[in-house]
């Protein structure tokens, strides 16, 4: 499988996402730069963290519009597999590609810490592969990570199967406790509604290792490997 | 006890917060240059600030205009890098 | 254009009439009110290193790992495998006593980019420190401004903040201290120095605008009365911009043409320049009208002597300029070629047609006068340290308890994760141990085996009290803690925070304390690669504590051989090297006594060797599984620290320990003692331990026993771990 990063200025997420691709998953990984016009032949893209645009204006409001995003729309509209993380998943956001949108942490300061979150759903590329209830535990690292929709919006990703992590204690139980930054409903990752575009706050790349901290993340990088290209289901 | 009587009205004072001239605005250059690249070539420059909007009670404008701008020095502004501008309307009566 | 010196013109520069009157001597006229300006920046303390120079010579600054001493952006250090590690500690405090987040920003900002000149890439930064206490609202106001600027641009680099050290003292009152340490890693064969080099070269100036910032920053910082002298804006970093800077730059060095490079830190654009010609013994040549400028109506004065951050200078050959220049416009970098290399070895600068300055860089550099003064040691402090401290009540046994956690609750001592987790450890994926896992930050080496340890650390008290004794002591803790976590101590890097060495008590302490580092690295094999000094840190008539901060290196050959500070169920806990523990200077003796007195502890340097030595070969063959010095508050909050740690208690006899500090319970529990290390071991290994400590002269005291869920004392009354936990997590809250 042949994996793309998409690069933006600002991104610096980029580095953590090709490692864990090459070190983690050996599969091929190429970096795609913000002002190319193809995704050139990958399979499924990675939407790196990072302060695209030093997060100035809002964050991912400004590379939202970068060249890149032309092919990486038309990409998701072909139901191919795209993963935004954090920086990335604002992006999505701010694109339209995905629902909601991220604001700044509750408690109104950046936090980096381990936490776990509960696999919802398992529709998606990235999550095909993983038991709905599996518990993983990953790195987060944001100011900006509160998801926010408005009530009837969040009926709908509810409905339709959309909500894809959710921040709970170790155990899997959800607890205010254990929302780092106070989402809705608790929610760490959503995808769209075709399900093949996830976009998520934890980052699976910085857990690829037990060395730097524990290789759950690999899980669901690996998902997308294991269950094939066409894992989009209704 | 019977309670005195409030004779003050409610005012809306709007806050400007801008950076003082000179000083280096990242988020400024960003957004130029954002606007640049989506095809808006004569934009020359840009520079971001606050808006904050205060409702308050006060004797007066004047007395409105005073107690935003001691609020201003103390703590909605950061006097080291910026400067503000306060436009006070009278609110209906309550 | 010559001038008629005003003592207001000399006071701007920050210059005295001596040595107005040398340059008038040395140029054969007078100055030009641009090389005014010039040599105000390049003669200032923080550039020219007047008082400072005659004392550096005494640190030990080479070695058989030693690619790049002092003299460069940063220092070099072999690590093997054809790989070097980069680094430097710089201070910003000045700036961030007018504005905490910019100033602390960009004094990341500065640290990286000192790291990335010279080809290396940043993997991560630490920080050091220090402000009043936390009971006045604007000590409060710094702190979180400082905190949140570090974060905000380091987090934004995507660089990881993975240590550090924060203190807190009275006499930072209006004086606060922030050092900001940036690791680098490079190949060898690919460090970049500033040595410009190659006649009719191009000098290129890549990256911000350049605007009113900071102008006379670097004399800013070399007078007492920084208020009055700053002239130009506050300096806002755009740490986005320095991200695009540091891609690009990193991509550039590939280029065979690019010959130099140099950051533009403090006093901007003349530094650079001056220091690229001055290295390479060549002349440069730049017209201020090339430079590309923010605001509109500056004068070529302010072009040299602007602050404005984020910008680099290359030198490069005309051939390799369209290469350059199209990683720049990949990155959407704005640059300028502002003028050559020439061959006369004068620094000339043009505006427009005219020039405003044309002096030889070796008169900026060379010719800076050097100070060396006499210190007398203040009567004062003489009297604090030689009080006489029998007199102060030993603890009750009752009373160890409380006084531990009060202790554990104490600014200087608890918990400082409020302040961590707002910082990006994780990114990058090479940390090993999350910051307060173990004694010092641990960073894995892609593509190796090995990994980097790194500490920052100075307890400035002890500099206070015996400057000589305490510039020992923080060379010897911030290596000791390296050592903690299994790392050899390979090389360090120093940030001199000190009052006016005008002063002659100011000069005293500024003397011992060199006197005393220098003395330390030697006896430790770390020498000196790089470092800082910043002067003149004083409000009203009252200087800062003397504090030296040092930065240490250290390598772990395999990364599998390390040690953390949390010791497992069961293991035994054993007290190496000296048991003789002191009042004097001790945080206990501060906060429980109020009292700032009595000499810190002794220090034998052989003695401090051995100990690390020994505590490193323990972790290198697996005998010990965790490892803690002991420094503020002694042997019972090191104690406390890695049961919190390990989130178990332990049951421990005190008694070897009492009697070798005559029975008095306060020194036993909360006295002071240099090269002291408790280690964690399985109980079958315990005598395989304690025999290989007798073997090398280390003295070994079996403590006790980990487990349970209370420290058990058999001097005391037991202490519930969850509530050590509470108190030492409960002491510090960052305000905004």
């Amino acid at each position: 499988m042949r994996f793309g990063v998409v690069i933006f200025p600002g991104s610096n997420g980029d580095h953590d996402a090709l490692k864990s691709v090459e070190l983690g998953l050996q599969e091929e990984v190429v970096p795609i730069w913000h002002k190319d016009t193809s995704i050139d032949n990958c399979d499924a893209l990675l939407i790196p963290g990072g302060f695209t645009y030093g997060d100035y204006l809002r964050a991912g409001a400004i590379a939202r519009f970068s060249p890149i995003m032309e092919a990486v729309t038309e990409f998701a509209e072909r139901g191919g597999p795209i993963l935004g993380i954090c920086n990335g998943f604002q992006i999505l956001t701010e694109a339209g590609l995905l629902p909601g949108a991220l604001a700044k942490n509750s408690e109104l300061t950046f936090r980096c810490d381990w936490i776990h979150v509960r696999v919802e759903s398992d529709r998606t590329p990235f999550t095909a592969t993983l038991d709905p209830g599996t518990v993983l535990r990953l790195p987060i690292a944001h100011g900006q990570g509160r998801y926010v929709v408005s009530e009837s919006q969040l009926a709908e990703l509810e409905a339709n199967d959309q909500i894809v992590f959710r921040y709970t204690d170790s155990q899997g139980i959800e607890h205010d406790d254990y929302n780092p930054n106070g989402s809705t409903a608790h929610i760490a990752g959503v995808c769209n509604e075709r399900g093949n575009v996830v976009g998520l706050m934890p980052h699976p790349e910085r857990a690829y290792d037990a060395l730097i901290g524990g290789d759950e993340g690999l899980k669901i990088l690996r998902s997308v490997v294991d269950a094939g290209l066409s894992t989009v289901r209704a | 006890m019977t309670d005195a009587v409030d004779t003050r009205r409610s005012y809306l004072a709007e806050v400007y917060v801008s950076l003082k001239p000179g000083i280096n605005d990242p988020q400024g250059l960003a957004i130029r240059d954002g606007l640049r690249s989506l095809g808006y070539a004569g934009v020359e420059a840009v520079r971001a600030g606050k808006y904050l909007r205060v409702t308050l009670a006060a004797d007066s404008s004047d007395d409105a205009h005073a107690q935003v701008t001691r609020m201003c020095d103390q703590l909605l502004t950061n006097p080291v890098m910026e400067t503000y501008e306060i436009s006070i309307t009278a609110l209906n009566d309550h | 254009m010559t001038l008629t010196i005003t003592p207001e013109a000399l006071r701007e520069v920050a210059l005295t009439q001596s040595e107005y009157d040398q340059i008038v001597e040395l140029l054969g006229r007078a100055p030009t009110a641009v090389e005014l300006g010039m040599f105000g920046a390049m003669w200032s303390e923080h550039c020219g290193y007047k008082n400072s120079r005659p004392l550096l010579k005494h640190f030990p600054t080479s070695g058989s790992r030693v690619l790049q001493g002092p003299g460069e952006n940063a220092g070099a250090v072999d690590i093997g495998d054809g790989l070097a590690v980069v680094f430097k500690i710089e201070s910003h405090n000045h700036p961030s006593a007018v504005e905490p987040y910019e100033g602390a920003a960009t004094g990341v900002g500065g640290i990286v980019r000192d790291i990335f000149t010279m080809g290396a890439r940043p993997v991560a930064l630490l920080n050091s420190l220090r402000f009043g206490p936390l009971d006045r609202q604007r000590n409060q106001y710094l702190f979180g401004g400082v905190v949140g600027g570090i974060g905000g641009y380091g987090n934004c680099l995507g660089i990881p903040t993975v240590g550090g050290d924060i203190y807190f003292d009275e006499k930072y009152n209006g004086n606060p201290l922030v050092n900001a340490m940036c690791v680098g890693i490079v190949e060898h064969d690919k460090i970049m120095r500033a040595k410009a080099s190659g006649i009719g070269n191009l000098v290129v100036l890549v990256g911000a605008d350049t605007g009113r910032d900071g102008i006379h920053g670097a004399t800013f910082a070399s007078v007492e009365n920084p208020e009055e002298s700053h002239r130009g804006v506050v300096q806002v970093g755009n740490p986005f911009l320095e991200k695009l800077l540091l891609e690009a730059c990193l991509e550039a060095l590939e280029i065979e043409g690019v010959v130099a490079m140099q950051d533009l830190g403090a006093a901007g654009l003349t530094s650079s320049i001056v220091e690229c010609a001055s290295k390479g013994e060549v002349g440069i040549e730049i017209d201020v009208q090339r430079v590309s400028r923010r605001e509109s109506g500056m004068s070529a004065y302010e072009v040299m002597l602007s602050e404005s951050q984020e910008r680099m200078l290359i030198i490069v050959t005309e051939e390799a300029l369209p290469e350059l220049r199209a990683i720049f416009e990949r990155w959407d970098l704005h640059s300028d070629v502002i003028g050559t290399v020439t061959d006369d070895g004068n620094v000339r600068i043009l505006d427009g047609g005219e020039i405003v300055a044309n002096v030889p860089a070796s008169l900026y550099t060379d010719e800076c006068p050097v100070y060396i003064r006499e210190g007398i040691e203040s009567a004062a402090i003489v009297e604090a340290r030689e009080r006489d401290l029998s007199d102060v009540t030993d603890l009750a046994s009752d009373a160890i308890g409380d006084t531990l956690l009060r202790l554990l609750a104490s600014h200087n001592i608890c918990s400082r994760e409020p302040v961590v987790r707002t910082y990006d450890h994780t990114i990058m994926s090479n940390t090993v141990t999350p910051p307060l896992d173990a004694d010092a930050a641990v960073v894995r080496v892609k593509g190796t085996n090995k990994a980097i340890a790194i500490k920052t650390d100075c307890n400035p008290r002890y500099v206070y009290l015996d400057p000589h004794l305490g510039g020992q002591h923080a060379v010897a803790e911030a290596a000791r803690n390296v050592s903690c976590t299994g790392a050899e101590p390979l090389a360090l890097t120093n940030c001199l925070n000190f009052g006016s060495p005008e002063k002659p008590d100011g000069y005293f302490q500024l003397q011992q304390a060199v006197l005393g580092m220098a003395e330390a690295a030697e006896a430790l094999g770390t020498p000196v690669i790089s470092g800082n000094v910043s002067l003149y840190n004083e409000s009203g008539d009252e200087a800062i504590l003397p504090t030296p901060t040092v930065g240490v290196v250290g390598l772990i050959e395999d990364v599998n051989q390390r040690a953390g500070m949390a010791p497992t169920n069961g293991s035994v806990l054993i007290l190496l090297g000296t048991q003789e523990a002191t009042l004097g200077a001790s945080e206990y003796l501060s906060v429980v006594h109020g009292l700032v007195a009595g000499s810190p502890p002794a220090l034998d340097l052989t003695v401090e060797h051995n100990v690390q030595s020994l505590v490193r070969s323990l972790i290198g063959v697996g005998l010990v599984t965790a490892a803690h010095d002991t420094s503020e508050g002694g042997l019972l909050v090191a104690l406390a620290e890695m049961l919190i740690a390990s989130e178990s208690g332990a049951t421990v006899e005190l008694q070897q320990v009492l009697d070798a500090n005559a029975g008095r319970l306060d020194r036993t529990c909360f006295g002071e003692a240099a090269s002291r290390v408790i280690v964690a071991t399985s109980a079958g290994n315990a005598d395989a331990v304690i025999q290989r400590a007798q073997q090398s002269g280390v003295p070994a005291v079996r403590l006790g026993t980990v487990g349970g869920d209370a420290l058990e004392l058999d001097v005391a009354e037991s202490v519930a771990v969850t509530t050590m936990k509470r108190k030492w997590e409960s002491g510090l809250k960052v305000g905004r």
